[in-house]
């Protein structure tokens, strides 16, 4: 018996040591990011451009390794807080921007600093990007990644239905909510059956609904989630008018596809709507264009650029918008951050400095034309991305940077998902918000405006 | 009066000890430890990740407040909802039409016999992830082979999961367990002795006879246990989950499925938490009764 526990031991000890080259470190990335899948051509860069340069750089010492994440955004960030909280998951995670107050004060990251030192002071690539770039991945000053770029948001229109309800796509832009909706009656009325106006709401859409939704409409209506002094509005004519827009359109008249709304591949949902011209004219972030309806990937429009055209959303009326705007949108900016437990803590940071690389960064424009953090990367020659830059940059505005808006941001998509189902007036969902808001942020820090 | 044992008493203390520390740290642990947490305000994100307060008895008090108690989507019509699920899932569904099955067994041929065994345990085997994907395609508006069958007879296709997701989970937990209170009931009907029906046969007894005056009250004692057992399955599954994510609007959003959104989608470990003491408090009740009927049940056999 003792011996064979003896072996038993000893088997054990080898395979724990010899398992992992003495020599070697190893090196993993993690993104929503999946070969001819979500994101693809960011899958296809780290694994054909990034991974393959940092080794030859590195030599065979370091193994670099990408785990394609084919799930959700909220599956992403719900592994990402569980991994991080107990000193697991990968050393490089893809992020979207607006989670970093939150993890940072729940202890989930550290800055990029405090992780590997003086080599981030001492990297080339800040001079090249701009404060308001590296604020995308920071909070309170202190950057904890580094984003791949910004974007912004538009009403994405298919040219060939417009034409065909005998409205001219090229002049088309609506001034007013009330001319976005007619426009999407009259393509309801040519075709009964279709979905011709889409803007998300509800849970399983997850920050797709708080952004390319919630947002895109509430600005318009000449507020924000949260007021000047930061204090959350919980009642407002704003948030009514907002919740209003979606009954008409899911509810009332049926111009949006409502069972997308409620169903767990709701968003796909909408793409394939958008890809199979059931969906005239859809709100996304430019990432629609990039990535969703590039060439090759599921959703991909044919003909994309004679079919495909873009709006900017009007406000509520003329002049109406936040900051008296007529027109509105909303960025927000994704990257990567390192993971605070990593064993390779230089190594890790050396990564991540080389995926942003003016080379690497050139590289990627080759799979995702895209307008990048670093000012010497030049923009690539994708006209879409010039005139929506050029037309919407001015006109922007981002989420609040707090550790609350996380949470915030859930209620919002319970809140729009009540009106869409029909289960509760826009009056009882804002209510419900209201109470949901005040316990989660504390009375003190909201605000009503009626 | 000297009481025999194989083993000497530091011998038993020993290798009990190893199995002691793993119950210890993995199941009385944690369970102190939810207790302890459903005081805080503890969350994985935020603030609080760090520095929870101790909020005392105020995360009970949410799940219990009389003006959200009802709402969609809150604490209360999650347990509501969960009662009516269990009542319709496992008391009529599985229980009932599990007792039908296994009567209607007992005066069919061994083959068929054997053959519906079979299948119901091929039910009530297979992962709940294979069954889960399998009834998702089932019940799928656009491509179900439900809506197929339904247009072939010239009926509308219904949209299932969204329009009736409660029923469709309902028809789910039925589906999968009945085959264990089949199995127990017609196991427990095959001990009663044959002479028993015979004489009723002589007597000229219907088969509804035969099962309120013979059959039935002979298994009373399986039916207690399949009762307590299944509402307790029942009462904790979690894979209609799979099927509706809890949604559309939280129409399906069981217990389980309310405790997994509040702890690990909203991160809100506090309140999560004592939603699971909550549950876990019910769950004793369940176990309680069951002891004390199973206690019953011996002393009635040893009288």
């Amino acid at each position: 018996m003792r011996i064979h526990l003896h072996a038993l031991w000893l088997s054990l000890a080898a395979a724990t040591t010899f398992a992992s080259p003495a020599i070697s470190a190893d090196l993993s990335i993690t993104c929503r990011c999946v070969e001819g899948g979500v994101n693809s051509e960011l899958a296809a860069w780290v694994k054909k451009s990034v991974i393959p340069g940092f080794t030859k750089m590195k030599g065979d010492a370091v193994k670099v390794t990408l785990t394609e994440f084919a799930g959700s955004d909220e599956q992403l960030t719900q592994q990402l807080a569980l991994d991080f909280s107990t000193g697991a998951g990968p050393d490089v995670a893809g992020f979207d921007g607006f989670l970093i107050p939150s993890f940072v004060e729940g202890g989930l990251l550290k800055p990029l600093d405090e992780l590997a030192g003086d080599a981030v002071a001492k990297w080339d690539g800040w001079s090249h990007i701009t404060e308001g770039a590296k604020a995308l991945m920071s909070y309170q000053g202190k950057p904890y990644g580094l984003s791949l770029g910004t974007d912004v948001r538009v009403i994405f229109v298919r040219a060939d239905l417009l034409k065909e309800a005998g409205i001219d796509p090229a002049t088309w832009q609506p001034t007013s909510w009330n001319e976005l909706l007619d426009t999407a009656r009259a393509l309801k009325a040519k075709k009964p059956d279709s979905f011709p106006l889409q803007i998300n709401a509800g849970v399983p859409m997850g920050e797709a609904t708080t952004m390319q939704g919630y947002w895109m409409a509430l600005l318009g209506t000449g507020e924000q989630v949260t007021d000047d002094k930061g204090r959350y509005i919980v009642s407002s004519q704003g948030i009514l008018d907002t919740l209003n827009l979606y009954k008409t359109i899911y509810v009332d008249e049926k111009l949006g596809d409502q069972r997308a709304q409620l169903l767990g591949d709701g968003r796909n949902r909408t793409f394939a709507n958008f890809r199979d011209g059931k969906t005239a004219m859809l709100l996304e972030s430019d990432w629609f264009y990039r990535s969703v309806t590039a060439p090759g990937s599921e959703f991909a429009v044919e003909d994309r650029d004679q079919v495909v055209t873009w709006a900017k959303m009007p406000a509520k009326e003329p002049g109406k918008g936040i900051r008296g705007q007529d027109f509105v949108t909303i960025s927000g900016g994704t990257g990567f951050v390192l993971n605070p437990s990593t064993d390779e803590k230089e190594l890790a940071w050396e990564l991540l400095a080389f995926m942003n690389s003016k080379e690497q960064l050139a590289e990627f424009q080759k799979y995702e034309p895209r307008i990048r953090i670093r000012d010497d990367v030049e923009i690539a020659d994708a006209p879409f991305l010039a005139e929506t830059s050029q037309a919407l940059m001015p006109l922007t505005t981002a989420r609040p940077n707090d550790a609350k808006y996380n949470a915030v941001s859930a209620e919002i998509q319970r809140m729009t998902e009540a009106v869409v189902s029909g289960e509760l007036s826009p009056e009882d969902a804002m209510s419900r918000y209201r109470d949901a808001v005040t316990r989660i942020v504390g009375e003190e820090n909201t605000v009503s405006l009626l | 009066m000297k009481s025999f044992s194989l083993l000497s008493r530091g011998t038993g203390v020993a290798f009990l000890t190893p199995a002691g520390l793993l119950i210890g740290a993995f199941v009385i642990a944690p369970f102190f430890w939810v207790i302890y947490v459903s005081f805080t305000n503890r969350s994985l994100l935020g603030r609080t990740a760090l520095n929870p307060d101790f909020v005392g008895l105020a995360n009970y008090f949410s799940l219990f407040d009389a003006a959200t108690f009802l709402t969609r989507g809150e604490f209360g019509s999650s347990l509501i909802l969960t009662i009516q699920f269990v009542l319709l899932s496992a008391v009529v569904g599985q229980a009932a039409l599990g007792m039908v099955l296994a009567w209607m067994l007992q005066s069919v041929p061994r083959s068929l016999k054997h053959v519906t065994e079979a299948v119901a345990i091929g039910a009530w085997i297979l992962p709940e992830v294979v069954i889960a994907f399998a009834w998702f395609a089932f019940l799928d508006y656009e491509n179900g082979t439900l809506n197929m069958i339904m247009e072939a007879l010239g009926f509308p296709p219904g949209d299932w999961l969204l329009s009736f997701p409660f029923w469709a989970v309902v028809v789910f937990n039925t589906w999968r367990g009945t085959a264990f209170s089949m199995m127990l009931f017609n196991s427990a009907f095959s001990s009663i002795p044959p002479s028993y029906f015979q004489a009723a046969d002589v007597a000229g007894a219907s088969s509804w006879q035969k099962f309120r005056d013979i059959g039935l009250p002979l298994i009373r004692g399986h039916v207690v246990t399949d009762l307590i057992l299944i509402t307790m399955w029942s009462f904790n599954v979690f894979t209609p989950f799979l099927l509706t994510s809890g949604g559309p609007s939280y129409r399906t959003e069981i217990l389980p499925i309310y405790t997994y959104r509040i702890a690990f989608r909203d991160f809100d470990f506090g309140k999560g938490a004592a939603v699971g003491v909550v549950v876990m408090l019910i769950n004793l009740v369940f176990a309680l009764f069951y002891l004390w009927v199973m206690r019953r049940r011996a002393k009635g056999v040893a009288a």
